[in-house]
């Protein structure tokens, strides 16, 4: 089965929102595909990437952009 | 590897109280953390069903909290059963002072806990009240 990618808006949204989101989204995800989360909420930015060294998901990328971060995770189990 | 343990106590009726106790419990508990709340006094009334949530604030971020849309406590501890497995107890002791039946809480809440079950559980790992 193809890899798939997708984008989680969790763009206005407070800590721990935006990470509660991306779980969600990751539940549902299958193994290999990419989610890529939207977040203005700097505190989250900092977090997610901890929560996804912390599970063992695999960090691709964070970058910032007008004060949006685009966090991107590859789950792997 | 075993999990590690959380158990959060929950008595505070202000929403600052009640936001971090679910900041800690959700994000606890999607990190792979075995967390145990024990929701007593004036908290437990907010998880009646179809309680209002609107709970007044002991401080300036608590109106914030509520201006600026966060997440509800009531959300969190929501997410925190459903996506980390949570368990959210009501404590016995409460529920017989308020008057009420486990068929009168949300859903997500489990089984009413004792005290001594509550300590039992929480021996060896982190312990936080609010």
């Amino acid at each position: 089965m193809m890899a798939e990618k997708k984008q989680i808006d969790a763009r206005g949204s407070f800590c721990p929102g935006p990470l509660m989101e991306l779980i969600a989204g990751m539940k549902s995800a299958n193994v290999g595909d990419e989610l890529e989360v939207l977040s203005t909420d700097k505190g989250s930015a900092a977090d997610i990437p901890e929560w996804i060294k912390k599970v063992g998901h695999e960090l691709l990328a964070t970058t910032e952009e007008n004060g949006v971060w685009h966090i991107t995770v590859r789950k792997v189990k | 590897m075993a999990a590690d343990k959380i158990s959060i106590v929950l008595v505070s009726e202000d929403r600052e109280h009640l936001q971090m106790a679910g900041m800690i419990a959700s994000v606890g508990a999607v990190s792979g953390n075995e967390v145990s709340v024990l929701v007593s006094m004036n908290a437990l009334k907010y998880f009646l069903k179809g309680a209002n949530d609107k709970a007044p604030s002991s401080g300036q971020m608590g109106e914030m909290l509520e201006r600026k849309k966060a997440p509800s406590f009531k959300t969190l501890f929501e997410q925190a059963a459903e996506l980390g497995d949570a368990r959210v107890h009501p404590c016995s002791m409460a529920m017989d002072i308020l008057g009420v039946e486990w068929r009168d809480l949300d859903t997500f809440m489990k089984e009413p806990m004792g005290l001594t079950k509550f300590l039992d559980d929480a021996k060896g790992g982190q312990v936080w009240s609010f």
